[in-house]
């Protein structure tokens, strides 16, 4: 078995045999239930977009409590000195570590699929735009997991870690907001670097090659500069 | 590449060097000038404490059980972090079972088992779910997986505990899957930092014999505070103190060694004025002194049981003596006893317990060389 592998493994079942995957699927499964029936009342339509709208906020803080412990823990436990003292390279830890997140997060989605399925009983909706408003939110929530990662990699505390992710990715959010108000090129950067303003041609039913790629490069450098970090802390 | 036919040796370390962020080397002076403990040299401030370990140069040969020996802050677990690849040195290098520890890390770490001071287990595992993570970590083939876990198990007898969580065991019993994660997958090469912390008496005896017994096919370094373990257990002790290697040799050797000049235990029956005063008499001699805790109960069962008294009268006195150095006391004194007709019941030479050579290398760092594999410098005296 591949070390990134053997590392995802113990990352899942770790998910899994704390309560922190279950309390986490509760709030996310009640808030977007909540989200998706105000939603159906609301517009009278069977449309997903503003189930998706919401979810994506509520990735603002199920990221950060996803991730938050992930390397945060291993230090403060003295669990990181078997790892760094493993064959495993310290990339392919951190890889396993991310791809568990990511995996977990798939799980809590496929479990929310109940909503748009329910959807199939009374109406026809347009499968299209819920299948790529599914992949937008699991693109941006790749995304969020891994501004979360590299702040559990930065302390060795689990709230601090917490917080500090939830800190980042409220930043991200309103550079968003901040673009519509600033002109010239300004504002098309601010806008380039938000994460949200990415995710309305997916819940629309379009899939726009650059937003996934910058959705997965977003993933990248958050990963690589964790990498980075986790290394740099051995050399202190 | 692995192993090597010249000359043997399973870790090579040379002038490793690690300076914590925030610590500072000893001054230079320091070495050379004996300054009173725990302050600067010429100023008298209290030091700033070396934090670190500067230029460590030893090796270890194949199937050899070494002890790293040193108190509190010494650098023993710097020393073994580095070792292990766990973080780089500030310079120098290491190399363990053939491989530079920091050009082919995966190399070197596949042939490593490694204690940390803190056992690295998952709280919220099973101890099974947690060897069998290690196992899969380490590499261990799928096929002998369960074999090898078994056989850990039942090394460190873990059978009582295997299916709970790890949460939820004592400081012994985490400290003993600590120590069978290190020893799964059969490495080359243990590095065990404090193996016997929190086991009782029990299982400290039978973790030592585990250790001794792994000698020979393993190479084997740990370290302690315990002097008795370390003489028991390891082949070469390692003394370490702040930061630097003060004394590596046989645990024999190095009580030697520091005993430079010769001490004698002796037993002589005889008026105690006149015996004392042939004893001060004696060329030679640098210090004498009445022996009362040490050896005297031995003495006197050892007399006793010799059996009959001599009829001659006087009390049995016992004395420590120390010759000055590369003087040997023992003929001059027996026939200096028998010319006043004082008889020597019983004489013996004593060597310096490994604690003492502890206390006297650790407390004595500022006249000795320090560097290399070197001993105490001879004529270091500590009168
Ligand atoms: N991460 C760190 N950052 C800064 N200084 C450190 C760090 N780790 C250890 N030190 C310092 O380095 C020195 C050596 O520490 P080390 O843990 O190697 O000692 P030790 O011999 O293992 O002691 P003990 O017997 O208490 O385990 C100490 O002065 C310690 O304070
Ligand atoms: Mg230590």
């Amino acid at each position: 078995m591949s070390n990134v592998a053997v590392i995802f493994r113990r990352e899942v079942s770790g998910y899994f045999v704390t309560p922190v995957a279950y309390v986490v699927f509760a709030v996310f499964l009640v808030l977007s239930g909540y989200f998706f029936t105000m939603s159906l009342f609301a517009t009278q339509t069977a449309d997903m977009s503003i189930t998706f709208g919401n979810m994506s906020v509520t990735l603002l803080f199920v990221a950060p409590v996803l991730t938050m412990k992930m390397l945060a823990e291993e230090g403060r436990q003295g669990t990181m000195e078997l790892l760094l003292t493993s064959p495993a390279s310290l990339t392919s830890i951190v890889v396993g570590k991310y791809l568990a997140a990511v995996f977990t997060f798939l799980v809590l989605l496929l479990v929310t699929a109940l909503y748009p399925i329910s959807l199939f009983w009374v109406s026809k909706p347009d499968l299209g735009p819920i299948l790529s408003g599914y992949l937008g939110i699991l693109l941006l929530g790749a995304a969020c997991l891994a501004v979360g990662m590299f702040a559990s990699s930065l302390t060795e505390s689990q709230v601090v870690a917490g917080m500090l992710g939830f800190g980042l990715l409220l930043l991200f959010w309103v550079l968003g907001w901040a673009s519509g108000n600033v002109t010239g090129v300004a504002g098309e950067v601010l806008g380039a670097l938000s994460l949200l303003n990415r995710l309305d041609g997916f819940t629309r039913g379009i899939i726009n090659g650059a937003d996934v790629l910058y959705y997965l490069s977003f993933a990248f450098a958050f990963v690589f500069l964790t990498v980075r970090v986790v290394d740099a802390r051995r050399w202190s | 590449m692995v192993g090597d036919d010249t000359h043997n040796l399973t870790i090579e370390v040379h002038n490793l060097t690690k300076v914590y962020v925030g610590g500072r080397p000893p001054a230079p002076g320091l070495r050379q000038k004996a300054v009173p403990d725990g302050e600067e040299p010429h100023t008298g401030r209290p030091a700033a404490a070396a934090r670190g370990i500067y230029d460590l140069t030893f090796s270890v040969q194949k199937g050899e059980i070494l002890g790293f020996l040193g108190p509190n802050g010494a650098g023993k677990t710097t020393t073994m972090r580095i070792l292990t690849g766990y973080m780089p040195p500030t310079s120098g290098t290491a190399r363990v079972a053939g491989f530079d520890i920091f050009e082919q890390p995966a190399e070197a770490k596949r042939r490593i088992g490694y204690l940390p001071e803190i056992p690295p287990l998952y709280p919220e595992m099973t101890v099974k779910a947690q060897l069998s993570f290690v196992a899969d970590l380490k590499g261990v083939p799928r096929a002998s997986r369960k074999a090898a876990i078994a056989r850990v198990v039942e090394a460190t007898n873990l059978g009582p505990v295997y299916n709970r969580l790890v949460k939820n065991l004592s400081r012994g019993y985490k400290q003993r899957v600590g120590l069978a994660q290190a020893l799964l997958g059969d490495p080359e090469v243990l590095i065990l930092d404090e193996p016997t912390v929190g086991l009782d008496p029990k299982q400290i005896i039978e973790i030592r014999q585990l250790i001794r017994s792994l000698g020979g096919k393993h190479t084997v370094i740990l370290s302690s505070h315990i002097l008795p373990e370390v003489s028991m257990v390891c082949e070469r002790v390692a003394i370490i103190n702040h930061g630097r290697l003060v004394g590596m040799d046989t645990p024999e050797g190095l009580a030697r060694k520091l005993s430079h000049s010769q001490q004698l235990l002796v037993a002589i029956k005889g008026p105690q004025a006149q015996v004392e005063a042939q004893i001060a008499s004696l060329p030679g001699m640098a210090s004498w002194r009445p022996a009362e805790g040490e050896g005297a109960a031995q003495g006197a069962t050892g007399a006793a049981g010799a059996g009959s008294r001599p009829a001659q009268t006087g009390p049995v006195l016992r004395y420590h003596l120390e010759a000055q150095p590369d003087v040997d006391l023992r003929e001059p004194l027996f026939f200096q006893m028998a010319r006043a007709g004082y008889p020597i019941l019983e004489m013996r030479q004593v060597s310096l317990s490994l604690e003492d050579v502890f206390l006297q290398l650790t407390t004595e760092e500022n006249t000795e060389p320090g560097d290399g594999q070197e001993g105490p410098k001879e004529g270091a005296q500590h009168v």
